[in-house]
């Protein structure tokens, strides 16, 4: 077979090429044509039916997504913005944190184990591509029916990648997300996130510049696995008829890894690198034009010293490969050789493979043959933008119309009762124990939060103590009801959980998960969603740093619920300061913060004892958040709260059964007056917390909460080894615990 | 005067700088060792800390223990050098038969991560004088090959020679034989163990606890007195 050189392509305008098998469409095919002048050869073909994928080039989603940088609030702690690997924000005393949560989906449905473990390696190279050590991982899971035998298949797989992974890493994993939903059967999702920690100095971009400079590719070496991974599998819906994608699936190596970190990490520190990126979704084809498009000058590659795991690959397989545990650094000739001695200390490969040029052209060389010649803004930025139809779907209306208030209530103390245990042993409410357990949260000994916590929280400075804390949530089934609301309510959540440790919300990272973007009732939804968080963090104060769409989680015409998840990253000036979740300390008082109403819409309670949807979300109020953050924080730093727990899905009688469990003490409660005690325990009115406060804090902190005009309820007190809810029933904890904790092993152990 | 105590990195070990941490917490000098180096700088004592070293590839601890600085952490351990293996440290220090037994995966078969209840068995080894004989301590218990096996005949025989250095409580968590959480040599100045003291050092972070100290004040007093 002749080699397809540019040359080849200019002379043979008429040779057909595979692009429909690799995922373009037709008028993109031709706009490539136009681009190029020219047909592509294999090689660009191959690059830019990659970088065009959905999954690299955001078509669909990008005209809603410039809405997170138009209504961006001011933040002076903002230091790096979208676009880059990763968001990073200022955390005080020359630290930097960046953070991202990204989602492995299709990968972890074909083949769990490692499309789980090679999620966790691409989020953790994106944060070492901006300079930053990483110093924990968090992972936001759902997955289909709890008792549905093929999640007994995909669950303990993913879990297992993650931990595989993640533990060898030595990245403590504080905090995650588990839910169970039918939607999700087909198409569970998998979403990593993680946090680096730097010095403001140390911020590292993707970009290639100064001519001469030498472009250096090290870690794994490059193999067959992957090939496609970001076109023909993150970028389509699944389908029966089609062959199997497992190829498409990466193998990770967390070891390699882990070398690759250290090895990076001392490179940083001698200042030996102008330019990073790291090779993950498209490979090569997405290190090169993207450092060369951002950088000032062209760049020239010799593909023939591309360390193969395989001699048989093409050029174009090369271009296309996503093996794992690769990075590609720019650096200046004279700093060469000290990079790859580093290399060679860390028994990591390293060979240059090409050089920054003074021109504007990417050009990649086989066997001495020029195989690419394109400008690589066309490949890495200036890929085609859809403005996708979208529209109000039918059925929302008869939907939002099938009242959650309208169910039918306990009628009586014993059905309230027995409810109560049902919602926390049901699979989403229940302990996440089997799960977490199997994540190391204990490494660099600097956890001082993680699962079950609201957030997790790491210390980053051993001298002052200074800290961040992490949290992810996301409602799919608020989202399906109302996905603007629903957006809100996870950026909300997020925040509240953040707070109710005591630290300052600062940013926010998203991870959107939804169905096919070519069918309108689920762009509709994706454009509710990005308004309705870009709204909310205008308002809140906490702009998006960057984050990761994931569209065609779809199997046929079932779409998942639309599921943002939202990461809020807060920071905390001494972690000494935090404030738990347990209810430790008999005989303090327990205030429920804010206003609780008649919301059921898409609760737990609606889910678990009626399997119902339906109803409109709870309501949104965006300045009561900001007001509740504000009293958790100075609570928790002039020590006037001992615990606190955010109210959400499973509402108080969630929130007290867990901070009791954790702090091993019973509750008295009494039903507030204007409450019955069914709203009282199941309502998930947004904008609330269940507080522990010292006897001899009570009047300070009632003052405060009154000063404020924020709502404060004494509800009960810490006492004895059950749950009573007065006039009502009274629950065990060893009863309330063996419900919480019975479930999931019961499921998958 | 203070003890200098050594502290490995192998390609893949994790827990090296909170082993660090955890020395100097204690009031010790910790001496960052590197695998590919014979010389251990003059250190007093040396600990090999957790991770997976090499990837735990062929069987954990098999690479490690064939590195250059295990030459020299062999000799100077039967030579009397207080020797701390904790997770991969200890798996280390069974593949170089400083211990006897071995670890296999876990018996669920799963990775672990929880605070484990233990019993320290005996107050006369370099690393666990602080603690008296028969003393519960909890720390931090995370691995998948954390499963301690042995022949009955060594078993009992570490059992008659009180070389049973720690023994698991309120729970076996991985099958191990006789409830053996961590054993000690004939001399007592090596000592391997699954658990992991080094995270239990500070009140704030972690368990919260800081029942893990007392394998650092351990070695640091008898140094310092010797």
């Amino acid at each position: 077979m002749t080699l397809d050189t540019v040359k080849h392509a200019a002379e043979t305008p008429d040779v057909k090429l595979p692009w429909a098998e690799l995922g373009l469409k037709e008028d993109e095919y031709a706009r490539v044509r136009e681009i190029l002048g020219r047909r592509p050869t294999g090689a660009e073909l191959a690059m830019y039916s990659v970088m065009w994928s959905e999954h690299c080039s955001y078509k669909s989603s990008k005209v809603h997504l410039r809405q997170f940088g138009e209504k961006a609030p001011d933040n002076d702690a903002m230091l790096v913005g979208i676009g880059e690997n990763a968001g990073v924000v200022d955390v005080g005393n020359g630290y930097a944190v960046t953070f991202k949560v990204e989602s492995h989906n299709h990968p972890s449905y074909v083949e769990p184990y490692q499309g789980a473990a090679t999620g966790v390696g691409g989020i953790v190279r994106d944060i070492i591509a901006m300079g930053a050590r990483p110093v924990a991982v968090v992972d936001p899971l759902r997955m289909g029916a709890a008792d549905h035998p093929d999640t007994k298949r995909v669950l303990p797989g993913v879990v297992a990648g993650i931990g595989g992974y993640g533990n060898c890493l030595g990245l403590p994993n504080i905090g995650g997300e588990l839910v169970f939903d039918a939607c999700y059967q087909g198409n569970p999702l998998v979403n990593a996130g993680a946090i680096g920690v730097m010095r403001h100095e140390d911020i590292h971009l993707a970009k290639a510049s100064g001519p001469g400079n030498k472009v250096i590719l090290y870690g794994a070496r490059t193999g067959g696995d992957g090939i496609g991974g970001a076109s023909i599998l993150a970028s389509e819906t699944f389908d029966d008829t089609k062959p199997s994608k497992r190829p498409a699936v990466q193998v990770g190596d967390p070891f390699q890894e882990k070398l690759l970190i250290e090895c990076t990490l001392e490179a940083f520190a001698e200042k030996l690198v102008v330019g990073i990126q790291d090779l993950g979704a498209a490979g090569l084809s997405c290190a090169t034009s993207e450092l060369a498009s951002n950088g000032s000058g062209g760049m020239r590659v010799e593909l023939d010293d591309v360390p193969l795991r395989d001699s048989t690959l093409t050029p174009e397989e090369i271009l296309m490969s996503e093996s794992q545990e690769r990075m590609c650094a720019v650096v200046e000739p004279e700093k060469v050789e000290r990079f790859l001695a580093i290399c060679e200390k860390w028994d990591v490969i390293a060979t240059v493979v090409g050089e920054v040029t003074d021109g504007d052209r990417l050009e990649i060389f086989w066997h001495g043959e020029k195989i690419v010649d394109l400008d690589p803004r066309t490949v890495a930025h200036d890929g085609p933008v859809y403005e996708r139809p979208y529209a109000r779907p039918k059925w929302q209306d008869a939907l939002q119309a099938d009242d959650a208030n309208k169910l039918a209530r306990p009628a009586s103390s014993k059905e309230l009762r027995e409810q109560v245990l049902a919602v926390v042993a049901s699979p989403n409410q229940a302990s996440k124990a089997w799960v977490t357990d199997q994540y190391d949260r204990f490494v660099q000994g600097n956890t001082v939060l993680a699962q079950p916590e609201d957030s997790g929280m790491v210390r980053i400075d051993e001298e002052t103590g200074l800290g961040v804390a992490l949290a992810n949530d996301g409602n799919g089934r608020y989202s399906k009801l109302d996905p603007y609301a629903g957006a809100q309510l996870a950026l909300s959540e997020a925040y509240r959980n953040v707070a109710a440790t005591g630290a300052k919300p600062l940013a926010v990272s998203d991870c959107l998960n939804f169905g096919s973007p070519e069918d309108p009732d689920v762009m509709w939804q994706f454009a509710e969603t990005t308004r309705g968080l870009a709204d909310a963090c205008q308002i809140l104060g906490t702009p998006v740093t960057g984050g990761n769409v994931s569209l065609y989680n779809q199997t046929g015409e079932a779409a998942i619920h639309p599921t943002p998840v939202v990461s809020v990253l807060g920071v905390i000036d001494d972690v000494a300061r935090r404030t738990p979740i347990a209810f430790a300390e008999e005989g303090q008082l327990l205030y429920l913060l804010g206003d609780t109403s008649e919301e059921f819409g898409g609760s737990a309670w609606s889910q678990v004892v009626h399997d119902h949807l339906g109803g409109l979300p709870p309501k949104v109020d965006l300045e009561r958040e900001r007001l509740l953050a504000e009293i958790l924080i100075s609570g928790s730093r002039d020590g006037m709260i001992d615990a606190a727990h955010d109210l959400s899905d499973g509402g108080l009688a969630q929130a007290v059964a867990e901070s009791c469990l954790r702090g091993g003490k019973g509750a008295r409660l009494v039903v507030p007056d204007g409450l019955d005690a069914f709203t009282l325990l199941f309502s998930e009115s947004a904008g609330r917390a269940v507080v522990s406060v010292p006897r001899s804090e009570e009047l300070r902190f009632t003052d405060m909460c009154g000063a404020r005009g924020l709502p404060a309820t004494r509800i009960g007190v810490v006492d004895g080894d059950a749950v009573e809810l007065q006039g009502e029933f009274t629950l065990p904890l060893t009863e309330i615990r063996e419900a919480y904790e019975g479930t999931l092993p019961g499921l998958f152990a | 005067m203070t003890a200098r105590i050594g502290v490995v990195a192998f390609p893949g070990t994790l827990d090296d700088r909170d082993t660090q941490r955890a020395v100097r917490v204690a009031g010790a000098e910790a001496v960052p060792l590197w695998h590919r180096d014979k010389d251990l700088k003059q250190v007093d004592a040396v600990v090999l800390p957790g991770g997976f070293s090499y990837g735990d590839y062929l069987r954990a601890g098999a690479i490690s223990r064939f590195s250059p600085v295990m030459e020299s952490v062999i000799e100077q351990a039967k030579a009397g050098m207080p020797v701390l293996g904790i997770c991969n440290g200890f798996q280390v220090l069974t593949e170089s038969h400083l211990l006897p037994g071995a670890m296999l995966r876990n018996n669920h078969l799963h990775f672990i991560c929880r605070e484990q209840k233990l019993r320290v068995e005996t107050d006369r080894t370099a690393w666990t004088a602080d603690y008296t004989a028969g003393q519960e301590i909890q720390i931090p218990l995370k691995n998948i090959d954390g499963q301690y096996t042995a022949d009955e005949r060594t078993l009992d025989m570490l059992e008659a020679e009180g070389r049973v250095a720690f023994r698991y409580l309120d729970g076996n968590p991985n099958g191990s034989l006789r409830d053996i959480a961590g054993i000690t040599n004939e001399a007592g100045n090596v000592v391997g163990l699954m658990p992991h003291p080094e995270h239990a050092v500070e009140p704030l972070v972690g368990t919260g606890r800081t029942d893990g100290l007392g394998f650092f004040t351990s070695i640091l007093k008898k140094l310092v007195n010797a």
